[in-house]
């Protein structure tokens, strides 16, 4: 059935009417910061932030999944991926993300059974249909993929397979607006939260945030026009001098977000402290497998020991990830760095915000 | 088997001495980017391929790296191509490998100004497969070819063991004549040419990709596989000065555009509205994460037209049953050589760059 909507949120007299009111509503620079690296694609792949008025920035965000993904995790995923009897099942843009030493590809390359699947209960299929394998699904991501992440144990319990695990590594939005509100560097004067997170998770967790912060948080959505619109109530608010809490997003997003779903992670994921790739230890900013499914914690199952990680010493993703450059500032952007050879996490998924940078945006900006 | 008197088994590869051996340093191994019609694929042709066989006596054009080399051959010219045929899985809604096969290896001919006139059929089968699925193949590769006007003449098969194949493999090699006073290539392709596209894009590979395991999606698209040398026959003989054609099939119509871009050393802008792009084909982009531009078409042609031959080009592409849907996306510019780049549904511009491999799926 086709999907209307994709046209209706792309139009371009809409557009226009709302950067117009965009033009009228600014009196003066200011720096919003998009969380979600897919809306970071839609603000690079439509060119939106080239049709804003001059002194709005946009900060892109920590918001990548697999980009801010530990290292540790995913050379302890390539280990695992790597062990004879192992189905390895990732999200596609995970596959070329580089860990210390290759990525999922050069594992496949050499003859590891890596496997892209674009549902998660996918992997708990494969994992049926291969009674004589461990069948390893990567569960990362945001609040978005945590439900679908945590129906696979679910049914691994249900299914009674032995052969299935979840290698899990979520992290959560809120303690990374909490952890850029809080550092010294801090440039951002109001946010555009990601909407999917919301449809799941609710818009409760960010009202403590625009208290505490006085900053606006708009729930934004992902087509042009969505963007366009979190960004027009943003800087609104900003202006009148506002910090309030808003859904730009209606059509997908209820302030209690998707109960059903809240109650899976729940049940099946635990709060945890986590490492973002590039910014650090953020606490109580992930999810781990709940002491009750230990069984399909792939981390356990397979005691892989003796990582020792190593991060290019070129690459600035850090600082990209925490809005302090932009991805073109960074040396080694489109030199030593780019999407075949990719130096960081950011430079491989299409969230993430150099390769976005790479794909769409060096006839307008050349390198500096 | 490892003679230390044979260098071809003892001596690692020099690649000291081949052409620019760097891009290929980065995997050691063949990853299957390497057959996805990117950034990868040509590199390897580039710097593995062509300064191997370079030194034959028509090695000159092998160099234009084509999908069809036209060759001077006593009383006229001839075109040569050849394809092979891998697609999983074998069956797929619309069509199967053997339609691939015919008018994959037609379409490489037609679009280098080629009547195709012959195929060979080389099928490598693995064990175990079943008779009655090589015979569907068979059967439509018998059909495809009298729909495209051409004939299957030669073939060998060969079996391999289970496990070591992938069903069946089919290479198809065409042969075709190209008439006289037919100049096509981008040293034709000129600041000021339209970019017409023959119809909506991006069928194929969707139709493929719904059925792929792990992806499996309900849809309604169908494969676009269709011969394209009737819409060239009838557009070249229109007298529409045509410069260039590409059948845009893995990596998309952004592939092709991008080897024009790079090999006519000119500018490529095309207008994201103007693309045709079926609403299912969109729909399935948008939750897989893909770009329409990057997906594969089996029976669709890019043409590069002079300016004052637009409309005639279209209205004689637009009569014929494969090019019903054909419009203009976009110009050919002197602006950022070697670069397409595109004018955004909203209004903004983005760069299409050559992808890399196929395009994963994004996470969310």
């Amino acid at each position: 059935m086709p999907v209307k909507y994709l046209d209706e949120f792309n139009d371009p007299e809409a557009a226009q009417g709302i950067l117009q009111d965009i033009s009228r509503i600014v009196t003066k620079p200011w720096a919003l910061m998009e969380v979600c690296g897919g809306q970071t694609h839609t603000i690079i792949r439509n060119g939106i932030d080239q049709l804003l008025p001059e002194g709005v920035e946009l900060i892109h965000g920590p918001g990548c999944p697999v980009c801010v993904t530990p290292l540790e995790t995913i050379d302890r995923a390539l280990a695992i991926a790597q062990q004879p009897d192992v189905i390895f099942c990732s999200f596609g843009d995970m596959i070329r993300v580089p860990g210390s030493t290759t990525d999922l590809f050069g594992v496949k390359s050499n003859g590891g059974d890596v496997r892209i699947v674009y549902s998660p209960l996918d992997a708990v299929r494969i994992a049926q249909d291969n009674p004589d394998k461990q069948v390893v699904f990567f569960g990362i991501g945001f609040e978005t993929t945590a439900p679908a992440n945590a129906m696979t144990v679910k049914m691994a319990q249900q299914l009674g397979l032995p052969n299935f695990s979840l290698l899990v590594s979520h992290v959560l939005v809120p303690p990374a607006i909490t952890a850029i509100m809080e550092s010294p560097q801090r440039r951002v004067q109001g946010f555009l939260a990601a909407g999917h997170v919301c449809t799941v998770m609710g818009m409760g967790e960010y009202e403590p945030l625009v208290d505490r912060y006085g900053v606006p948080i708009v729930v934004t959505g992902f087509e042009p026009l969505d963007v366009l619109e979190g960004i027009r109530r943003t800087l609104l608010q900003l202006e009148e001098g506002r910090a309030e809490l808003e859904n730009a997003y209606p059509r997908a997003v209820q302030s209690v977000g998707n109960p059903a779903a809240q109650a899976v992670v729940r049940e099946v994921f635990q709060t945890c402290d986590r490492a973002w790739r590039g910014i650090g230890v953020i606490p109580q900013s992930g999810w781990r497998l709940a002491d009750e499914f230990a069984e399909y914690d792939a981390e356990e199952r397979f005691s892989v020991t003796g990582i020792v990680t190593t991060e290019s010493e070129m690459c600035r993703s850090g600082e990209v990830l925490q809005g302090l450059i932009k991805p073109n500032q960074c040396e080694a952007f489109g030199k030593e760095c780019t999407p075949r050879n990719p130096l960081g996490a950011p430079m491989v998924s299409s969230e993430g915000a150099c390769a976005a940078y790479y794909q769409f945006r060096r006839a307008a900006q050349p390198v500096a | 088997m490892n003679n230390p008197s044979d260098p071809s088994l003892d001596t690692p590869l020099d690649l000291e001495n081949w052409s620019c051996p760097m891009p290929l340093r980065d995997q050691p191994n063949i990853v299957m980017g390497h057959g996805g019609g990117g950034r990868l694929s040509s590199e390897l042709v580039e710097h593995l391929f062509v300064p191997a066989f370079t030194g034959t006596a028509l090695s000159g054009v092998l160099q234009q790296l084509g999908d069809a080399a036209v060759l001077e051959v006593p009383g006229g010219r001839i075109a040569l191509s050849t394809d092979s045929y891998v697609v999983r899985p074998r069956f797929f809604p619309g069509g199967n490998l053997g339609d691939l096969a015919v008018n994959g290896t037609v379409n490489d001919l037609a679009v280098a100004g080629a009547r195709p006139l012959a195929l060979t059929c080389g099928v490598i089968l693995e064990e175990g497969l079943p008779l009655d699925e090589l015979g569907r193949i068979a059967t439509t590769m018998g059909d495809a070819a009298r729909a495209a006007g051409v004939s299957i003449v030669t073939g060998d098969t060969k079996v391999v063991d289970g496990g070591h194949g992938d069903g069946i493999y089919i290479n198809t090699a065409g042969v075709g004549v190209v008439p006289a006073g037919r100049d096509l290539g981008p040293h034709r392709v000129s600041t000021g040419d339209a970019i017409i596209v023959s119809g909506p894009i991006g069928m194929h590979g969707i139709a493929v990709m719904s059925v792929r395991e792990g992806l499996e999606f309900g849809s309604e698209i169908v494969t676009d596989s269709a011969p394209l040398n009737g819409l060239v026959e009838s557009l070249l003989e229109s007298g529409a000065d045509v410069h260039m054609m590409r059948d845009p099939t893995r990596g998309g119509v952004a592939a092709s555009l991008n080897e024009i871009a790079n090999s006519s050393g000119l500018g490529m802008q095309i207008v994201e509205r103007d693309i045709p792009v079926p609403d299912d084909v969109r729909a399935a982009c948008g939750f897989l994460g893909l770009d329409p531009l990057y997906v594969a078409n089996e029976g669709k042609l890019v043409a590069f037209v002079a300016a004052g031959d637009v409309d005639l080009a279209l209205e004689t592409m637009r009569s014929h049953e494969h090019g019903s849907g054909a419009t203009v996306i976009g110009t050919v510019v002197s602006d950022h050589p070697g670069m397409v780049v595109a004018k955004t549904g909203i209004g903004g511009t983005r760069v299409v760059d050559l992808p890399l491999s196929e395009q994963l799926p994004r996470i969310c």
